[in-house]
């Protein structure tokens, strides 16, 4: 393709990018903007030039070494959701603008420590910006034709106006506000349209190469199984190198946290707390795609070009060599999307540590101090316009005059081992309130000689000396000190090696250091405040412990610098009316400083905020334990204030609870009186009826005629058996409403059922000369309680005789199946139910109003029981509406 | 002249007992099973005294005796309430309806007659 095509290309793209940067800081609250996935594919910058390029060609070198680097990650994944967001909560609440920021915050707002956090992250960062410039150059050259114009000097070369116009994407929507720890929406948003695009043309190429190309995976892995190295590129061969596994996967795993741009988008640039929970799965998976393809392509490579080709350009080397440059165009766009998003995130990263906590604090603050409020405002933001410049340019020279000779994969992981190194004091710290600020610089100090005597030393020297004797024979022939092998370790790979002894070293170092000297108060306060962030975001801005002499005055000057008249002036009356104090306030307080350094925090890093704010103040010294002491003063009022709200909330509860459980009582009470009441009322009537008899007949003087005793010994007897039948079915029934009936369970016959129910009643029905019919004479088995449901049939017909005109009545019983239960039905051609009534029949003791013969001599809890026994067989029961003549009871019993 | 007593009741074995009773004391007796029924005897029938039940199904003896009480006719007949609710509340309720008398049930025939025999004298 010709270099110019190329390079329009290239200016529409970047045009494109410009356009979705700007329309997304237009747009800053559009939920296009604010969502999980643009959070999650942001964090995806995780996977630059390196995972483009460089995977595909450790992959056709060493087999799937490549893993690690993105299982760290996965693994760190599901640990966000507590360890990130504790990062995130913590940096919100201290207006955190870079990792430089949270360290040296956490370690008493030290500003050496924070200067030497963005030493040891410009040192890590910038080889591997130029590594992504160098990327881009190649995959250029490959792309151009043979014949194209090859430069030979800065002022020709196409890498250096790429890298012009990123210094110039980044400067333009990475300094848009001095408080840099604003948002970037329109950064974020094009990374994340970057992501989408780089994993896209990724698996397209992917594809293409795999089943175009070749015959699918089965194919690649058959024709690759007969070469040579096979096995060893494959597997695991043996402890060590699950040793060298186990180190690169920690390694990655702390990068996916300390690397500056994973910082800035996974900290810094998130909205919303809520959006880690989608990142934890979807990040994964989108890792998890990006490698699918990469074995594959590395062995058709291999199958392809043999050893001829750098194996890190196969994505573009196969659909060119096939004739495809469309396809390597878009490849070209993707690997150029992954160093755009890298670039320009890591700069801005860089650029706001230079300025906040190297440039700033060690040389311009006397100068801000003097200057007017509107020149300091651009100062800042120029200080950072030009730090992002300088950091691209020199990456860039760095390019030009060493890292040519070097791979992708080998400056990624020293660029990944030299971060590393900020990870004991920032973890450790997280959790441990001893780690101290001496400890902290010394491990890093420790850990980063070590990396550079067993990595980046020898590494250059064999690239530039072309000799390794260093390598061969170590520090004046020591053996012991040979740096690929110290003190005999000899099985590691050069990073795992340089890993493993630096990460040693340095936490030894940093426990060793923090145990022996204690930190200031200082240090101690915010310890504290990181460790337990949890209880220390309800104390706010009455967290940092300060004794001393300020004035409202002063401070506000200091503000005014950085902030203008107009929001110094809104900031401090939002702080006064926040604590209640009067607006004319003169004496300032340990939270008006704390906010005061928050404030200022943003703009120009909290060292320099601290220092600041330190000039105008005079800050008397405290010892370590009074602050401790004030410190767990405060916690202890905030949890016993915590646990009188929980005990008053339970107490709030509980009475509600309470009060229903009383009312429900009362209720209760109410109807078991109402229950008692009728109860009586139709135990006293058969009693009634017996004791009248009985006093008739006992009296002697009366000459009562024969028939007519008779009649009332007959109605004795009938009030007896009357009253009997009560009793059982108040007992019955008590035990069905108190649930303490138990079911006997059997597989019976319904049919033998029915039948048995019928014969015991037709005597009765006998009597009033009523017919029973049995309709359905089919059996069916199934599981009741075949005692209880008898008295369910027998209940429902001698209900049905008491309602049937005597001689004409005519009872029916049916049964049918259904899909889960059988239906069991009673008709009778009496005078029939009201459908008013239909709802209340089956309370107990309910009798119709319109009842109008005499009484049935029930004991108004038939069919109470009755509906109490069926719904113990989880069946239903009710009145069949629409019946044209006479009524229809029907019951169900499901089957189990 | 014969003494005419209404018995209210809807219990078969009561009203046959209390029939045979005050049949021996020389009463015309009428019997109905519900308050409708009352209703219906006591149009063509002035009796001395009704000796009412008070649950019954349609009308219930506390719409029968007001029933009694507005009708001019019979501002002679005594009401007397023969019922098994015996609470205190309940016994108020009906005197204060215009009851002359409150008797419970169980009963004893002797009480219930030497009862009416004194409303009557």
């Amino acid at each position: 393709m010709n270099n110019y095509a190329l390079i329009i290309i290239i200016i529409i793209y970047l045009a494109v990018l410009f356009y979705i940067a700007f329309l997304a800081e237009k747009n800053r609250r559009s939920k296009w903007v604010n969502n999980p996935y643009v959070y999650t594919l942001s964090l995806a910058v995780y996977c630059t030039a390196w995972t483009y390029y460089g995977s595909v060609g450790i992959a056709a070198n060493t087999g799937i070494n490549f893993l690690p680097i993105y299982l760290g990650p996965v693994i760190a994944a599901p640990l966000w959701i507590v360890l990130l967001r504790k990062i995130i909560r913590i940096s919100k609440q201290h207006k955190i603008s870079s990792i430089a920021d949270f360290i040296s915050l956490r370690y008493g707002n030290s500003r050496i420590l924070g200067a030497f956090v963005t030493l040891i992250c410009l040192f890590g960062t910038i080889p591997y910006i130029s590594l992504q410039l160098k990327a881009v150059s190649e995959t250029f050259e490959i792309m151009s034709d043979e014949t194209s114009y090859i430069s030979t000097a800065i002022i020709d070369d196409s890498t250096f106006y790429v890298a012009l116009l990123l210094a110039i994407f980044a400067t333009f929507f990475g300094t848009q506000s001095t408080d840099a720890s604003e948002k970037h929406k329109g950064i974020i948003v094009s990374v994340a349209f970057e992501s989408v695009l780089k994993l896209v043309f990724f698996l397209i190429i992917g594809g293409y190469i795999t089943f175009y190309l070749f015959d699918g995976t089965t194919d690649i892995y058959n024709k690759m199984s007969v070469t040579e190295n096979f096995k060893q590129l494959t597997s695991l061969s043996s402890v060590e190198s699950g040793f060298n596994w186990f180190f690169m996967i920690a390694l990655s795993f702390m990068a996916i946290f300390l690397l500056p741009r994973q910082f800035q988008v996974s900290v810094l640039e998130n909205s919303r707390e809520k959006h880690l929970k989608k990142a934890i799965w979807l990040f994964p998976l989108y890792l998890l795609l990006f490698n699918f393809f990469v074995i594959f392509i590395a062995w058709a490579g291999k199958l392809t070009f043999g050893g001829t080709q750098n194996a890190e350009y196969y994505t573009l080397l196969l659909p060119l060599e096939y004739g495809n440059s469309f396809l390597a165009t878009l490849v070209f766009l993707g690997g150029f999307s992954a160093v755009i998003s890298m670039v320009i995130v890591s700069t801005l990263a860089l650029s706001t540590m230079v300025s906040n906590n190297l440039i700033i604090p060690y040389g311009f603050l006397d100068k801000f101090i003097q200057n007017q409020p509107e020149r300091n405002s651009k100062y800042i933001k120029n200080i950072r316009r030009i730090s992002i410049f300088t950091i691209i340019i020199s990456a860039y020279f760095f390019y030009v005059s060493f890292s040519k000779e070097l791979s992708l994969y080998s400056i990624g992981l020293i660029s990944f081992v030299i971060i590393s190194q900020l990870g004991p004091s920032f973890f450790i710290g997280l959790f441990w309130n001893r780690g101290s600020s001496k400890a902290a610089i010394l491990g890093m100090i420790v850990g980063l000689s070590v990396v550079i005597y067993t990595l980046v030393l020898p590494f250059t020297l064999q690239a530039y000396t072309g000799n390794d004797d260093f390598i061969q024979y170590g520090l004046n022939g020591i053996r012991a000190l040979k740096p690929y092998a110290l003190f005999g370790i000899d099985f590691l790979s050069p990073p795992a090696h340089a890993f493993f002894w630096s990460m040693s070293l340095n936490i030894l170092t940093y426990l060793t250091i923090s145990l022996v000297i204690k930190g200031n108060y200082r240090e101690r306060n915010y310890a504290e405040m990181f460790v337990d962030s949890r209880n220390f975001v309800t104390l706010q801005d009455s967290a940092l412990v300060w004794k001393g002499e300020a004035y409202v005055a002063d401070i506000k000057n200091v503000l005014v610098r950085f902030l203008g008249e107009k929001r110094a002036t809104r900031a401090l009356n939002i702080f006064f009316k926040k604590y209640n104090l009067p607006a004319n306030t003169q004496l300032a307080d340990a939270r008006l400083i704390n906010f005061s350094e928050k404030l200022l925090t943003g703009s120009i890093g909290s060292a320099s905020a601290k220092i600041l704010i330190a000039s105008v103040v005079k800050e008397e010294q405290i010892s370590l334990v009074e602050v401790l002491k004030i410190l767990e003063e405060s916690k202890e009022n905030i949890v016993s204030n915590k646990v009188l709200l929980e005990k008053s909330n339970e107490l709030t509860q509980l009475s509600a609870k309470l009060k229903d459980a009383n009312q429900e009582l009362i209720s209760k009470d109410k109807q078991k009186d109402e229950f008692l009441d009728t109860v009586a009322h139709e135990l006293k009537t058969p009693i009634t009826g017996i004791r009248a008899a009985t006093e008739l007949l006992m009296d002697e003087e009366d000459d009562m005629p024969k028939e007519m005793k008779a009649q009332f010994l007959k109605n004795i007897l009938q009030d007896s058996d009357r009253l009997g039948r009560l009793i059982n079915n108040i007992l019955d029934f008590e035990k069905l409403e108190t649930g303490r009936l138990n079911l006997d369970l059997g597989y019976n016959d319904i049919q033998k059922t029915i039948v048995k129910a019928i014969s015991s009643i037709s005597q009765i029905a006998a009597k009033k000369e009523v017919q029973i019919v049995n309709k359905n004479v089919h059996t069916f088995k199934t599981n009741y309680d075949e005692d209880r449901i008898l008295q369910v049939l027998t209940n429902l017909l001698s209900n049905a005789i008491k309602f049937c005109e005597p001689k004409k009545g005519k009872i029916t019983v049916d049964y049918k199946l259904g899909n889960e239960y059988v239906e069991i039905s009673v008709s009778d051609n009496g005078k029939g139910i009201p459908e008013e009534d239909h709802d209340f029949i089956f309370d107990k003791f309910y009798q119709s109003q319109h009842q109008n013969t005499i009484k049935p001599q029930g004991s108004g809890l038939g069919l109470a029981i009755t509906k109490q026994i069926v719904e113990k067989h989880q069946g239903k029961i009710w009145a069949k509406k629409g019946i044209k003549k006479g009524a229809m009871l029907v019951f169900t019993i499901p089957f189990k | 002249m014969k003494k005419k007593i209404l018995i209210v009741d809807d219990e078969p074995n009561i009203v046959m007992s209390l029939e045979y009773t005050f049949k021996k004391q020389d009463f015309e007796v009428f019997i109905a099973r519900d308050g409708s029924e009352a209703l219906e005897i006591l149009k063509h029938q002035t009796p001395n005294v009704v000796l009412l039940d008070i649950m019954m199904p349609n009308v219930d003896g506390y719409q029968t005796l007001t029933h009694i009480k507005n009708t001019d006719s019979l501002k002679d007949t005594k009401v007397v309430f023969l019922t098994a609710k015996n609470k205190a509340s309940d016994i108020e309720k009906g005197l204060k309806l215009g009851a002359d008398k409150y008797l419970t049930k169980p009963f004893s025939v002797k009480k219930i007659v030497s009862e009416i025999l004194e409303l009557l004298a």
